[in-house]
Order: C-alpha cells, then structure tokens, then sequence
C-alpha cells in the first residue's frame, strides 16, 4: 500500500531535462528525435475559442510552448476607427463574446468621462444588474466547465440549462441573447418588464439549489481534486510581473476587485466580500470562481431589492449621429469575470474615436502567463491549465 | 498623486499633466521615458503594467506611446505619454519590467511597425501571418481600399450613399 501510494505520489525532477542554455532556455534539437512538436488548437475540445498552442513535449512533459491567435482577427479597433462613437457599440460588444456587457460599459463610460456626463442613478443600477447578470451567465458556465476539462461534463450541461435561464431574463430586459446594446452613452435602454424580478427570483432559487450540489459533484469529487490541487500553480511573485488579475489574483492571495478597489456605478452601495485563496492551484482558482458566483447571486438580490421602481435611464446627451466627444484621453475599468477589463479611449475632438484599445485580462493570462505555466507541465494538464486561466481569445486580437 | 507628480515633474522634465483624480497623464521625452516607468515601478509603487499601447497622429508625422501603470496599493494610475519619429519608429524596450510588456511591443511591431530593439520575439508575427503590406494600424492603411483590392464582389450586392438611399425610400416623390 505504501509502495502505491508512493507511486501515486511520484514526481518528476522536472528540472534536469531539457537541458537549459546559459539563457535558461530548453535546448531543444528536434533532429535528435526526443521531442516531438504538437498542436492543440484551433479546433480542439479544451481549447476555449479559436486560439491554438503549439507545445514541444519530451515524452509527456512540455518543454516548450507559444500561444497562436490570430484565427478570428476582426480589426474591430481598428473599424472604431472609422465609426462614429454609437456606430462603436455593436463592433465593442464582440470583443469578448461571453461578456459582452463589459465591453459596453467601459466604452460608455469612456465616452461619459471625456464628455462630462452625468449617468442617472436608476440608469447606474440597471447598469450594475446588467454587470452583474453578465457575470452570472459567465460564471455558471466556467465553474462547471472546469471540471468537463477533466471528463466531468455533467455540471458542465447543468450549468448551460441555468445559464440559458439568465439569457431568457436577458432576452425579456434588453431583446438580445448574447449581445446587448443595452448600456448606451448617457444611461441605458429601458426599464425592467413588468414580473421581471419575480422570475429573476425563480432562476436564483435554481442556481442556490445548483451551487450546493456542485459542491458534491465537482469539489469533493476525488478525480477532480486529483487533477486539479497542486497543478497549474501560479507563483504570487508572477501577479505583478506578468499583469495577472481577478480571481487568477485572488486565487494567489491578492485581494484585488475593481469593484471593491474603484467603485463604479452603485457597487460602493453593496455589501459583499473579495474571497481570496493562498494554494494559487487551478482547484484554488475554481474555489474563487465558485465564490464569485455565490457573490453574483447575492447582489443581484441586492440590487433587485434596493433599485428604485422608476428613474431618469437617460442623461441628456447630443445627437449621437452628431455627437464630438471633447478632445481628451481616459482610461475606464470595470471588473469582468476574469478581472479587470479596461478601455484606453482617446479622442481628438471629431466624431470618431482616435484610438480605442481594449485591455483584456486574457492578453496577458493566455499569452505571456500560459506560455510561462505550461513548462513542465504534463500535456494531459494543458488544457485544464488554459481553463483555469478563464482565456478568452476574441480580447487578444481585438 | 500630487507629491508624486510634483517629484517627477523636475527630475523627468514631465510636461501637458492632466489630473483626473485617481488619475494622471504625464508627457515625457522618448530618452526618458522608461526610466520614468522604472522610476515609477521600484520607488513609487506603480507595480501593475495596466496597458502599453499607441496612437498614431499622422499629421504631425508622430506616434504617442502610452504606459499605463497602477499602484494596486494605493489605488493610483498614471498614463505616461511619449512621442516618436513616426519614419524612424523606434522605442525602448520595457521587456526588463514587466514580461507581458513583451507581448504588447510585439504587437505593437506588427500592427504600427514600431520597433522595440532588444524585445523577446519582437519579429515573430503575432495576430497577422505572412502580412507585408503597410502596419494595419497606421492610420494612412486603408481597410476599405485593401477589402476591395484582395476579395472580389459577391454578385447581387451593392453599395449605396447611406443619405441618398434612405431619402429616395422615405421621400420617394420628393
């Protein structure tokens, strides 16, 4: 039995081979016929979106790994360009595909700022609601989605059906799916539908109820704990070093929400907690997201229950087909699902941005960090690696 | 932010400050500017590389490259601006600081042919693959001139003056 265990215990000297040139760099000779050069990507199960890795291995062990996008480069920024600012918002939206309220928001915000516009309150909480149904959506599609990394898919499809439920809350609010246009410069569309916080209530219940039993299912799950602790480690020396934010940060023991930090829109009016974990492993880092959904819930009861019935959505602002946003440049923050995600908007006092450059936590998780991580670890962690990260490629070639 | 700017004010020879609270944006000279940005990370606490990004002003034949850091700690940001030779195009590298920073000068090679001598795998290409026309970004590339010039038309479709065409609809009879 003790042998066993010690076997199951077993690792690697993971830092004899490949041998490191004066650099530190693996030498890796491809001729000598100890490596073999590998993709994973575009079009692969554990790759989040159209990104690929092009891994050297050496027998199961990657010694070598560079992230590849470029497969679904739209050149949105640079179509910003050429658009007028409310011309901008559909283009925005898609540079992160499963949050798009995010994208919104900062390029509403930025606008606002230059602008001097004050947003009215009942329009800063819807926004705040819609933030942080975002967030949900996300969330109860990552959480579970860790654990069909590793051949548990049955949260996974679980979690898809509530996700679906906060979609048709989204549909009813804002008349879209995925992607909104509901937060305009100024304020936003429109008011919540008559019985909208009632069924909103119903889908809570549902996903309480789900939260729990995915404690069993995926966290006391003994394969799950077996792939996930003490895998992917994030050292807390690399946070600032390689620009790494959100639950990735707080998984590390940083205690790091734009929400908290910055406060926009009502979030200095809610009561909550930054859930922080020191072990920085992917099972840390799923704990941190499970809390973050356990979050999101609660304040969506919060803001339901303390909004007012009825407001000012919108500030008054110019004709948008005419609208110069003074000349000046702001840099606006909010804290998406996968950590802080910012917009750099610079205008020159004409009817187009100047410049607008998205800052998305996957630049540097899913290009710099991964790169980095992926050494020496084993090829079948890869993919569970990259989730872990919570990568979204759409905001690394935006 | 006030000390702080104030102090860097006479040792970088910081110029154009714009004070938006939490927030600064200082102008500094190309020679200076990453000893700023080191200045600011070692001794000042601005840790977190938010953003390192650039803006092309062609008609003043200059590009403007902006740092943007955060002292997590204090909750501060500051943008640093530069200005470079938009013919010659060459900047420092910050690959030494941050190592995400080499990321961002690498795709800054790419997409504005500025070049960060020194930077890891500045060369290599990073969204786009085999691209040899002018960098994308540069504001004199014209995307509508190169979708034209490289996809041919799909039959049946066509353009027209947005104004004219919603005029003729709404006001046929006009």
């Amino acid at each position: 039995m003790s042998k066993n265990n010690k076997l199951i215990n077993w690792q690697p000297d993971r830092s004899k081979y490949p041998k490191l040139d004066e650099n530190g760099k693996a030498i890796i000779d491809l001729s000598s016929q100890k490596f073999i050069k590998t993709w994973q990507g575009p079009n692969h199960p554990g790759v989040t979106g159209n990104m690929s890795l092009e891994l050297t291995i050496s027998g199961d062990e990657v010694v070598e790994a560079k992230t590849h996008v470029g497969y679904l480069h739209r050149g949105f920024e640079k179509l910003m360009e050429r658009r007028l600012y409310i011309q901008c918002f559909p283009t925005c939206i898609r540079m992160c595909v499963p949050e798009a309220d995010s994208n919104e928001y900062v390029l509403a915000a930025g606008i606002e700022h230059l602008d001097n516009i004050e947003v009215p309150e009942m329009a800063q909480w819807l926004r705040t609601l819609v933030l942080e149904m975002a967030r949900l959506q996300v969330l109860l599609r990552t959480v579970p989605g860790q654990a069909s990394t590793l051949s548990l898919g049955m949260g996974g499809q679980w979690g898809m059906y509530l996700r679906d439920l906060i979609l048709d809350r989204f549909e009813e609010l804002t008349g879209g799916r995925i992607y909104h246009m509901f937060i305009i410069p100024g304020g936003v569309r429109g008011l919540l539908p008559s019985g909208f916080k009632e069924r909103m209530e119903e889908n809570l219940k549902l996903i309480d109820d789900f939260i729990l039993k995915i404690e069993d299912l995926i966290f006391t799950n003994a394969i799950f704990n077996k792939r996930t602790i003490g895998v992917g480690v994030i050292d807390p020396s690399w946070v600032d070093q390689y620009g790494i934010v959100g639950p990735n940060a707080r998984a590390a023991g940083f205690k790091r929400d734009v929400r908290k930090d910055y406060p926009y829109l009502k979030y200095n009016e809610l009561d909550y907690d930054v859930y922080t974990r020191t072990e920085s492993d992917i099972y840390a880092r799923s704990q941190v997201r499970k809390n973050d959904l356990i979050t999101t819930v609660d304040l969506i009861r919060q803001i339901l229950a303390k909004m007012p019935e009825k407001g000012d959505l919108r500030a008054k602002t110019p004709n948008v087909m005419h609208w110069k946003v003074p000349k000046g440049e702001t840099y606006q923050r909010s804290e998406s699902s996968r950590g802080e995600y910012g917009l750099y908007l610079v205008s020159d006092g004409s009817e187009m941005p100047r410049r607008a450059n998205l800052r998305g936590p996957s630049y540097t998780h899913a290009v710099s960090l991964l790169e980095h991580m992926l050494i020496n670890s084993n090829i079948a962690d890869t993919h569970a690696i990259m989730v872990s990260l919570q990568t979204c490629p759409p905001e690394i070639e935006r | 932010m006030e000390t702080i700017i104030n102090d860097i004010k006479t040792r970088f020879e910081v110029s154009n400050i714009v004070d938006q609270g939490n927030m600064s944006f200082v102008t500094c000279k190309r020679e200076l500017a990453v000893a700023l940005v080191t200045h600011l990370k070692d001794t000042e606490g601005f840790t977190h590389l938010v953003l390192l990004s650039a803006v092309d002003w062609v008609e003043d034949n200059q590009f403007q490259i902006t740092y943007i850091l955060n002292n997590p700690n204090r909750r501060l940001d500051i943008g640093i601006r530069t200005f470079i030779d938009r013919d010659t195009a060459t900047m420092d590298s910050a690959h030494h600081l941050w190592e995400h920073a080499a990321t961002y000068q690498r795709e800054l090679k790419e997409m504005y042919g500025i070049d960060f001598p020194g930077s890891p795998r500045v060369d290599e290409s990073f969204i786009l693959e085999g691209w040899d026309d002018v960098p994308p970004m540069r504001r004199n590339f014209d995307t509508k001139q190169y979708s034209e010039d490289t996809f041919f038309p799909r039959p049946g479709r066509g353009s027209n003056d947005p104004a004219e065409y919603m005029k003729k609809k709404l006001y046929p009879n006009e």
